[in-house]
């Protein structure tokens, strides 16, 4: 089709304004940079947010002065209370899964690199590629505002007055009291449930709604642009494997955001418009009885696990929304590093696939003990633990992919091979949460927040530590520090161990999650050396998170000037100039002849063949494994 | 670089290992009839996720170890796609015992939830209100009085809602701890008054959210005296971490006693025996 059709739909001049060049720009690289730099944002939030929650675990009843000066409610004399905590709790979890997880992966490194690795000029829809970002944006703002709406007495009082009773603020804490699940009734009842459930809850949803919407528009442009616009000979089996991890992202945002933005509006409606969705009749709240009281007006009918439903439908393949784009980057450099061709590409390729067709099949097993019915539980169990199995096949592959290399041991190498091992580390506790009987004592305690952190957190996290020590000098032209590199690797690395390793046994003791504290409870007082050690290890990972903030800003002015290909890759981003041009090849679209990961190939004369390299003679011509030589 | 890299990832895989045999911090002692089989479970599973987890680990940190790049450029990595012969190995090899360990994880499950509460089981309706338990029992006659929401009046301390008009309630007594007998099938029927919460009792290795608007009865056997710390384990909003109670396992006698007890001399037997009772101890 379409030579003429790309060239008319996608070749737009590049801007000479500012604004249109680095604000309202269309180009996919600087809507993948404004993503980076919104989770870079975000990430700080989040991590100062559960910086604050280990403070309260460990040393309750500290004056915090600069807690006092913030938050003169929330913590009064400079400590925190309960409802501060779990506001903390829901900020930190949601500002974490939707504006970091969501974001740098998908809409960062893979909007900047998607087209280019595919052999394109630009995203299909670009002015849609803009809005995506914005919209996201909004949907961050928003959930900032929560934080100031309830922390301030003064704007809580102006947002009561202005767009409702439903909008009252004020209540001290730092945004909604749910956790990032958001579970209903709680949070569908409005303010008479407590601190946090007026104005931040309010805006919560409707941040989350809105992000929604940018994700689904981003959803759309990377199918589309990876199906149609590839270049001659990049076939779908010559991709690289971040660009099949980037595909399936896609395909799983399409079919669960709509789900989760639908259950939003339902809930909102809930809130602020009297409907009945996910809330009972006969409920008693504060006093109060449903129907008596213009404060609580007449409910019936709702089903709370309809939320769940809706919610986590939306939420497990949201897992693997965060963690594909990671696995794609990590076989991606893991190849480039071991000077060596990726272990069972097609195998690689069907397991993404499998990971993401059963993880629409599996959402139950967040719902074993919620009341849905027993036998539905047993099928969801079965099939979550078969999920291990296409996630065993890409950890095979990975250390397959190892064997026999020649590794060069850079800093995106490292927090690659520190992503195989998190990945590994998390995930292998799934067989036993994904067990409806172990599901008994483990539900909601800390070896879920254990599971769940290290793989989808940490291990989404140090993928993207590496994505973007990989591909830093492409995008800026200048190589990140490697030494500062390496030592933050050593620190977040054995950091991040002795923060979650301990959690496991936390949870098999039976800490239950989202406490503000355990004092209460004479079991847990023996786990009190665990929560010390996590709380001293994560004041030292989060702190030595500086030295990346550091070196990102530090070399994206005063780094080592990079060439165009400085770590001897094969895939197209290499073959162009660094920092690529506005249309991404000078107007010269590149011809594929080889598969994407063809290092060590005997009888070439560099141990790594350029996907481009027409001259080459590569003995498997593709990327096809199982040949025999 | 690389050789360091191997052995932290080692000394992780030990130090975590460790930790999980260690001993020092494990489930507290089981007291229910299904806890055994349970932690049987349990403990095969993590056998498997230990083995699995070290090997893996070893394997990474060896392939970290032996496969550096020489520098020499005549010294070239193995050039190999992969092996379909490996992939449908270790795919058959997970897929066989992932599968398997998740079909013997339904049997405690099923014992539990896939039938009902047998015959001449305790039985025991529980309210769970925001940061609060209320117990319903239904005295000499055996029978609930009857409850609904408009009857609730937390001022007046009807936390459940009973009709006074119903006779058979009124004999039943509510209290805020919870009494089962040992060695003899127990259901609970959960509801909620407001928002959802979640029964936790670690020693019974048991669990089950109170979903408002839902009667949910579950079944279970304690099969050892004492008194056990009851937690609320489903986010129900500021004080959460407070929805504490207690559980009382009891020998036969002392439940019947209780069940011929009106409330105010139910609930003076409670403290009582809320008192006589001491919590396990805890290493």
């Amino acid at each position: 089709m379409s030579a003429e059709l790309h060239d008319e739909v996608h070749r737009h001049p590049a801007p000479t304004s500012f604004i249109r060049k680095y604000i309202f720009s269309v180009d996919h690289k600087v809507i993948g940079i404004q993503y980076i730099m919104l989770a870079l944002a975000a990430v700080l939030v989040g991590m100062t947010m559960s910086l604050l929650m280990r403070l309260n675990l460990s040393w309750p009843g500290t004056h915090w002065p600069i807690l006092e000066t913030l938050f003169p409610t929330g913590a009064p004399q400079g400590v925190m209370t309960p409802e501060f905590y779990l506001s903390l709790v829901t900020m930190h979890g949601t500002i974490m899964v939707f504006f970091v997880l969501t974001t740098a992966p998908q809409g960062g490194f893979g909007n900047y690199f998607l087209p280019i690795q595919i052999g394109a000029e630009d995203m299909a829809f670009p002015v849609l590629n803009m809005l995506s970002f914005w919209v996201t944006l909004v949907g961050f703002i928003v959930i900032l505002l929560a934080i100031f709406v309830e922390g301030n007495q003064a704007l809580g009082l102006w947002f009561a007055e202005h767009l409702g009773p439903s909008f009252s603020g004020g209540s001290g804490t730092v945004g909604p009291i749910g956790g990032w699940t958001g579970y209903a009734p709680l949070s569908a009842l409005g303010k008479i449930a407590g601190p946090g459930q007026g104005a931040g809850m309010n805006l919560w949803v409707i941040s989350i709604a809105i992000f929604c919407v940018g994700s689904l528009l981003g959803a759309l442009n990377f199918i589309t642009t990876l199906l149609n616009m590839r270049t001659k000979g990049m076939s779908l089996m010559r991709m690289p494997l971040t660009c099949w991890a980037w595909f399936t992202t896609a395909v799983l945002a399409l079919l669960s955001f709509p789900v989760l933005l639908g259950g939003g509006i339902l809930l909102l409606l809930d809130r602020i418009a009297g409907t009945s969705f996910f809330i009972p009749s006969g409920l008693y709240v504060s006093g109060l009885l449903s129907g008596t009281n213009p404060n609580f007006p007449l409910h019936t009918g709702g089903s709370p696990i309809l939320w769940q439903h809706l919610f986590w439908f939306f939420g497990h393949p949201e897992v693997y929304i965060a963690i594909l784009p990671g696995m794609g980057a990590t076989s991606h450099i893991l190849a480039t590093f071991a000077r060596k061709p990726i272990f069972g590409y097609r195998a690689m390729v069907f397991a993404i696939f499998a990971i993401g067709l059963l993880g629409f099949f599996v959402w139950g097993h967040h719902m074993f003990i919620s009341g849905m019915s027993p036998y539905s539980a047993i099928a969801f169990s079965v099939l979550t633990l078969s999920i291990g199995v296409p996630s065993a096949v890409k950890t095979f592959n990975w250390i397959g992919t190892l064997w026999g290399a020649r590794i060069r041991f850079t800093t995106a190498m490292l927090f690659a091979l520190g992503f195989v091992s998190l990945f590994v580390a998390g995930g292998i506790t799934g067989l036993i949460l994904g067990q409806s009987s172990l599901d008994l004592p483990m539900h909601d305690t800390y070896i879920v927040t254990a599971h769940f952190h290290l793989v989808m957190g940490v291990a989404s996290i140090f993928g993207m530590f590496a994505a973007l020590y990989f591909w830093f000098p492409k995008m800026f032209g200048r190589l990140m520090n490697e030494n500062l590199g390496r030592i933050h690797f050593w620190l977040t690395f054995v950091g991040v161990y002795t923060i979650f390793v301990p959690m496991h046994i936390m949870g098999i003791v039976g800490m239950p999650r989202r406490y503000s504290s355990f004092a209460e409870y004479e079991f847990l007082r023996t786990l009190h050396p665990l929560v010390m050690l996590v709380s001293v290890a994560a004041v030292i990972t989060i702190s030595a998170q500086l030295l990346f903030y550091f070196n990102v800003f530090w070399s994206i002015f005063k780094g080592k000037k990079a060439g165009d290909n400085p770590w001897e890759a094969t895939t197209l981003e290499w073959t162009t100039a660094t920092p690529p041009p506005h249309d991404n090849f000078a107007g010269v679209l590149p011809t594929v002849y080889h598969g994407p990961y063809e290092f060590a190939v005997p009888g070439a004369p560099n141990d790594y063949v350029m996907q481009t390299d027409v001259g080459a003679e590569v003995p498997s011509g593709n990327g096809h494994n199982g040949h025999k030589h | 670089m690389g050789r360091v890299l191997a052995v932290i990832i080692w000394i992780i895989t030990l130090l975590s290992v460790l930790l999980f045999v260690a001993g020092k911090w494990w489930f507290p002692e089981g007291i229910s009839q299904h806890a055994p089989a349970l932690d049987r479970q349990f403990l095969i599973t993590i056998v498997v996720v230990g083995i699995s987890f070290t090997a893996a680990q070893v394997g990474l940190g060896w392939m970290i170890w032996k496969y550096r790049d020489t520098g020499s450029a005549s010294d070239r990595a193995v050039y190999t796609h992969g092996s379909n012969r490996l992939e449908v190995l270790w795919t058959v090899i997970t897929a066989v015992i992932f599968i398997s360990l998740g079909v013997m994880g339904q049997s405690v499950w099923a014992s539990l939830r896939l039938h009902d509460a047998p015959a001449g089981s305790y039985t025991v309706e529980v309210v769970a209100q925001q940061f609060q338990w209320n117990f319903h029992y239904a005295g000499k006659d055996n029978k609930f009085g009857r409850t609904d929401p408009k009857f609730i009046d937390d001022g007046s301390l009807n936390f459940i809602g009973l009709d006074a008009t119903d006779t058979a309630g009124a004999d039943d007594a509510v209290t805020s701890a919870l009494a089962i007998p040992v060695n003899r099938p127990v259901e609970l029927r959960l509801r909620s008054k407001d928002v959802i919460h979640n029964f936790w009792v670690p020693q019974l290795r048991f669990k089950q959210d109170l979903v408002p608007g839902m009667e949910i009865k579950v079944h279970f056997t304690a099969n050892k005296v004492g008194k056990y710390e009851l937690a609320c384990a489903e986010l129900c909003g500021q004080l959460h971490f407070k929805m504490k109670s207690y559980m009382l396992v009891l020998p036969e006698e002392e439940i019947q006693q209780l069940q011929g007890m009106a409330q105010e001399q139910f609930q003076a037997k409670m403290l009582e025996l809320l008192n006589k009772y001491p919590l396990p101890t805890y290493r």
